[in-house]
Parts: C-alpha cells; sequence; structure tokens
C-alpha cells in the first residue's frame, strides 16, 4: 500500500478553546482566541473587559477556555492584568503570562488611561486587543479605532465616520515598550509566531490583532479570512513590528500594493461611499504606508536603543 | 511600642502589620501620607509588597481587586473624589467577593473644591456592599485595620476604614503600635477557597442570567448578616491579644441617660466633653458613637438607647431630598421596637465646618426644649 502524505501543521494541534462558545459565524476574534492561546500555552491568566469576548467565553458556569479568566471593568484590563501579575508573584507565581484581552473600545477609548499607564510603567503584562473596528457587542457603534467612511448604527449612512481610525500603534510606541506587533488573524503562523515572541518578553507588549466581524461590518462570515489577507494586501493595516518604540520592522512585504476598491466592495459599512471618497481613502492608505516604510527604513538596529 | 503618628499613618502602620501584599494607590489630599509611608516601607523592605502606582483611584482599585483575585492580600487608600471615581469597581469588589481593604478620609464632595471633614464621600458608598468602619481615635484607625483584613477574608466582603479629614488624618496621637508576631498570631494569612491560577481553568464574573444572579446577591447579603457577630468575636479575640476592644459601636454614659447623642467619627470624642460638662450641670445625658455602618448594628443600638426618653443624631453628612443619613439608620432600626421615642436629626459641620463641645450643648439644650421635633432637619451653624 502507498503510503499516506500527511500535511503538516503550522500551528499545534492542542486546543485551549474548545467548542460551545457564543460566537457569531465568520467571528474574527474567536480566531484571535484559539491562535493566541495555541501560541502562549496554558499557563495563561486572561483579564477580559466588557467586549464580545465577554460573551463569547460562555454564560456562567460554563466556559469555552481552558485558562482562567478574570471578566473585568471595561476600562480596567490592562490594570487588572497588572494587579493579577502583582498578586501571582506575591504568592509564589513568577511563571504565568498574564494577558489583558480587550475588544478596540476597551482599548482605543474607555480603556486607553489606565493602557497608557501600564505602559508607561512597563508593568509585566501582555496586552492583546482585537480590533473589529466599533463597539460590537453592544450593536456596532462607532469607536474611535472605526475607520473613516464606515456606516455604524451612530454613523448613520447620512453622517458616516469622517474623521480617521486612531493610530493606537503609535501612540503604544510613544510609550517605549520593548514589543508592540500588529497581525491579522488571516495570517495565524505570523500571529502565532509574535504571540509566541510575546510571551518570553518581559514587560509590557502590545499586541494589535485585526478581526473582521461579519455582523458589523455587514460581510459574509466565509469572507472573514479573505477580508483579513486583502486588509493586509491593500496596506489599509500592515504587518510589523516595533520594539522600544523606535526600531519597526515589516513582516509582510507587498510585492504588488493592491487596490482597496475590493476589500472595500465586500463589505456592507461601505456601501454608501462615492467615487471621489473612495479615492481619498486609497491616498490616506498610501500616505500611510510610505511612512510606515519610512520609519522601517529610518529605523535604528534594536542594540543602538537605550531601553 | 508607643509612637506619636498622625491618623493617616495609622493606617500605614496598619497595612504595613497585616502583611499587605500588593498596594496600588493614588495621591489626593488629605490621603498622601497614608500612601507615603507605604510607599518608603514598601522601598526599604520593611514591608514585602508590591506597590503599584497607578494613574488613578479607579485603577488603583481595579489592580486591586486583580491582586485579590490572584490571593494577595491588597490595601488601599482615598477620599472623596476618589471614592466617587472608584464607585463601579466597590461594586466589583463586593459582587466578586474581593476582601480588599481601603482606608478613606471622609472629605466634602467638590464642587466648590473643599478639602475637609465631611461624611457623604463614604455614605454615598452605602450600598456598594462594602463594609463600613467609622473611627474616633488613631489607635482605633490602626487596629481597625488589622481587625478588618480578618473580618474581611473570613466573609469575603471588602471593608473601608473611615477617618476625618484633619481632625483625625493630620492629627498626631499616642498610638500602640502591637507587635509584628503578636499581629500574625492575631491575623493569618489569606488563603482563599478561590483563586485566579493556572492549575484550575475558572472564569470569574463571566455572564451571569436571571436564573444565577440573584443567588450570588442572597449570599452575598447572608455573609453580610454574619458581619455584626463576628466584629464582636474578632473585636474580643483583639482585647485579649491587645488589650483594647473592637466593637460594632462605643458607648458612654448611656446607662441612665435620659437623652442619647448618636454621633459617628472623630465628633464623638468632643461630644464626651459636652457630655461630662452637661453631666455636670445635671442633665443626664449619653453618647453613642456608631462604629460600624455597614453592615447597620440595628440591634445594639436599639439595646443601648431603649432606657432613653429622647434621642439626639448628629449627622455631619445629608441626603439630599431627605435627611441625615444616620438620622434615617437610626429610625429604620427602631421603627416596629421603640416608636414612642422622640428622635432630633441635627445637622452640622458639613464641609468642615467646626463642630465643638458647644454644639453639642446647643443640640442637647434643643432637644430637651422640644417634646417632640418639630422638622425632620434641625441645621446648627447654619447662615440663613
Amino acid at each position: 500500500m502507498k503510503k499516506e502524505k500527511k500535511m503538516a501543521f503550522s500551528l499545534p494541534e492542542e486546543e485551549l478553546m474548545n467548542s460551545g462558545h457564543l460566537a457569531c459565524q465568520g467571528c474574527g476574534a474567536a480566531l484571535a482566541m484559539r491562535y493566541v492561546l495555541k501560541a502562549l500555552g496554558q499557563k495563561v491568566v486572561l483579564c477580559i473587559p466588557a467586549c464580545c469576548w465577554s460573551i463569547i467565553d460562555g454564560q456562567f458556569p460554563y466556559s469555552s477556555l481552558d485558562v482562567p479568566i478574570f471578566h473585568c471593568a471595561f476600562e480596567t484590563a490592562a490594570v487588572s492584568a497588572s494587579g493579577v501579575k502583582a498578586g501571582l508573584e506575591m504568592v509564589g507565581d513568577t511563571e504565568t503570562t498574564v494577558v489583558a484581552w480587550a475588544g478596540d473600545g476597551g482599548t482605543f477609548d474607555i480603556g486607553l488611561q489606565a493602557l497608557s499607564a501600564v505602559a508607561e510603567r512597563n508593568d509585566n503584562i501582555l496586552y492583546v486587543c482585537y480590533d473589529n473596528e466599533a463597539y460590537m457587542n453592544t450593536g456596532i457603534q462607532r469607536s474611535s479605532a472605526t475607520p473613516y467612511g464606515a456606516w455604524t448604527t451612530t454613523t448613520p449612512v447620512k453622517h458616516f465616520k469622517e474623521r480617521p481610525k486612531k493610530d493606537i500603534d503609535a501612540i503604544m510606541a510613544a510609550h517605549r515598550i520593548p514589543y508592540i506587533a500588529t497581525a491579522s488573524i488571516g495570517y495565524p503562523e505570523d500571529l502565532f509566531r509574535k504571540a509566541k515572541k510575546a510571551k518570553e518578553i518581559e514587560g509590557t507588549r502590545f499586541l494589535h490583532i485585526y478581526a473582521p466581524c461579519p455582523t458589523g461590518w455587514k460581510s459574509r462570515p466565509e469572507d472573514t479570512i479573505k477580508l483579513a489577507r486583502m486588509v493586509v494586501q491593500n496596506a489599509t493595516f500592515p504587518i510589523y513590528e516595533i520594539e522600544w518604540g523606535e526600531k519597526y520592522t515589516l513582516n509582510i512585504k507587498l510585492k504588488e500594493k493592491k487596490s482597496i476598491s475590493d476589500y472595500l466592495k465586500i463589505q456592507g459599512r461601505f456601501r454608501h461611499l462615492t467615487k471621489k471618497e473612495i479615492a481619498s481613502m486609497q491616498e490616506e492608505v498610501d500616505r500611510k504606508w510610505e511612512r510606515l516604510l519610512s520609519l522601517v527604513n529610518s529605523s535604528r538596529e534594536k542594540d543602538q536603543i537605550p531601553s | 511600642m508607643k509612637k506619636v503618628i498622625m491618623g493617616n499613618h495609622a493606617l500605614s502602620y496598619g497595612a504595613m502589620l497585616g502583611r499587605t501584599q500588593v498596594i496600588a494607590a493614588y495621591p489626593i489630599t488629605p490621603q498622601t501620607q497614608v500612601v507615603e509611608l507605604l510607599s518608603e516601607m514598601c522601598a526599604d523592605k520593611t514591608l514585602d509588597a508590591k506597590f503599584i502606582k497607578v494613574e488613578s483611584e479607579h485603577s488603583a482599585m481595579a489592580a486591586c481587586l486583580g491582586a485579590s483575585l490572584a490571593g494577595a492580600r491588597t490595601f488601599t487608600a482615598t477620599s472623596s473624589q476618589g471614592l466617587a471615581l472608584m464607585h463601579e469597581l466597590l461594586h466589583w469588589a463586593s459582587g466578586g467577593r474581593m476582601p480588599v481593604v481601603m482606608g478613606n478620609i471622609n472629605r466634602a464632595m467638590a464642587p466648590g473644591w473643599n478639602i475637609w471633614a465631611d461624611q457623604n464621600d463614604s455614605l454615598s458608598q452605602r450600598d456598594t456592599g462594602w463594609m463600613q468602619f467609622y473611627c474616633s481615635n488613631n489607635q482605633e484607625v490602626l487596629d481597625t485595620v488589622i481587625q478588618a483584613f480578618k473580618i474581611s477574608e473570613k466573609l469575603l466582603i471588602p471593608s473601608m476604614v473611615i477617618l476625618d479629614a484633619f481632625s483625625l488624618s493630620h492629627t498626631y496621637e499616642i498610638v500602640d503600635i502591637p507587635e509584628q508576631e503578636k499581629v500574625d498570631e492575631y491575623l493569618p494569612p489569606f488563603n482563599p477557597q478561590l483563586k485566579i491560577t493556572p492549575d484550575e481553568p475558572h472564569a470569574f464574573g463571566g455572564l451571569t442570567g436571571p436564573e444565577h444572579y440573584f443567588e450570588l446577591r442572597y449570599k452575598l447579603q447572608k455573609e453580610m448578616e454574619k458581619a455584626p457577630a463576628l466584629i464582636e468575636e474578632t473585636g474580643k479575640e483583639y482585647e485579649k491579644m491587645f488589650g483594647r476592644y473592637l466593637g460594632l459601636v462605643d458607648e458612654y454614659r448611656c446607662d441612665d441617660a435620659d437623652i442619647i447623642l448618636i454621633t459617628s467619627g472623630t465628633v464623638g470624642s468632643t461630644a464626651r466633653v459636652a457630655v461630662e460638662e452637661l453631666r455636670q450641670e445635671g442633665i443626664r445625658v449619653g453618647n453613642l458613637r456608631i462604629k460600624v455602618f455597614r453592615p447597620f448594628p440595628f440591634e445594639i443600638v436599639r439595646n443601648i438607647v431603649k432606657g432613653a426618653e429622647k434621642i439626639a443624631v448628629v449627622d455631619r453628612n445629608i441626603s439630599y431630598g431627605h435627611h441625615g443619613i444616620f438620622y434615617e439608620e437610626v429610625k429604620s432600626a427602631l421603627y416596629g421596637h421603640n416608636n414612642s421615642v422622640p428622635i432630633f436629626g441635627f445637622i452640622a459641620g458639613l464641609g468642615g465646618r467646626d463642630i465643638t463641645p458647644s454644639t453639642f450643648k446647643e443640640i442637647t439644650n434643643l432637644a430637651l426644649k422640644k417634646k417632640r421635633p418639630e422638622e425632620e432637619i434641625i441645621w446648627i451653624g447654619v447662615k440663613r
């Protein structure tokens, strides 16, 4: 008999996230958790504020994760993690990775103050923001992570969002923390590598994961992965790392930078935009991409950065 | 060892002797010396604790909750606006059954900015599920912090140890600082049955529907109901070891009193000066200082005021649209038990206006003159 050839998995097969969770079909946030836990392993405590994931995990007394969770107040993800870390160390556990796991509202908006303070102190936690670009759990209201042009229930078509998405990664870089990385659930190996790398670093680590939301974006669940790849290929959400606030590394280089139009077309939230508005969005993406490339090219080597 | 220390430092020493493991705090006048001394203690290793220097009181409490859930003993201190900012997390602490102990310096709420004594800050947190202890001297502050850890950790309910701005926080008194070994004997290490650890992956505080939430709150109340007996028991134990009883109330010459002045906080000692002077004039007056506001010591209050002909409650606080808050509580304690005794409600000293022995004499004389109170609030010293 011919020997059967097996495809090698690029991620560990072990799952710390189980079936029975409450995510919508095609939820990017669910995949983000699944991949990150594969990288971090079981010695983890999660601090989850109000966000989709405070529901996705399941209703008391059930939980779909094999790691413990502190469901904390909306604006406290980062500092709750700092508290858990300090507490664990005082009771003799210095190994556990304490993770703040928040959505974009809990990170860009209401949780920013506590996050900034944690980063300024360089508290030893991993902060993960899964970014679905609006308050999805409450029913699709705009956040400061919502991109220009998008429809949400508080930015109706006639008054769509006219301000650009807040550049949270630049804000975090300004805190000069050891590690910042962007990632997309469309590139699981890159995400996995970054979560693993972040786990080994001491200090505040910030992982910003692009996580499409079919419910809020009016996209098809089967397009989630496609969107999560397109957004990288058209440079709307570039994949890079920042070390100590100064060293920028581009992780996914673009041979051919795609236009944003196909990406916008398969999302209902952008359907109302005129050609002119799309053109101005494209200009903004191009400008930001150039700026990122110049930061990458002018970066100092890591060993030249005082930490 | 006896030391002359300020009320704020009495909180710090209490936290130190309690072997607090994680402190998170944010500065606010008049609380700052509490955390300054604790910072020094952490820096020179007098206290083996982690001190998280947060950017707000909200984060201070959040950090304490995380640490408490991990099984560490936690302490913070605040006042007034800072306490108000914590409000959301005060519910989180009690609802999540995290036995944080916090010092609160009673200071008036803005606007206008006022840093002086007034109880509206802590009393506004009445329904957050915290135990509240109102202290009247620095010794009591230190002792109560140690006792509070013991009670809180037994019941898994957080505690607030409260002292008046300046009249206690910045007033120096002789305080007997107990020996560490004896405190260790009184207060065992915090070791909760459930804590957050990867070894047992529980989800704490997740989505809880109507089929479960009700019971969780019922359990919180049932535990809170155990507190009065536990406070007395641990207070007696404290007395045995350290010579000072820590109870629910503190009464002074109430046995044969015709009129009882009910107070809370520092003004209790002021009332006692007035009691002595009035007694010399032949007026049989006593003072009942309510120390524990939550849980409210209904039974003991009823028993103590049983023989009195009149009761005068003095509040340095107000529930707008209602009355003085202790006045309400005392009335509710007596309803259905002693409906005939006239209870006079006085409001005095808001925003740090002085309350002196002559204030209490005025109050006593007003209450003696009238058969029954003619109004629900009798304002003392207000300029109209």
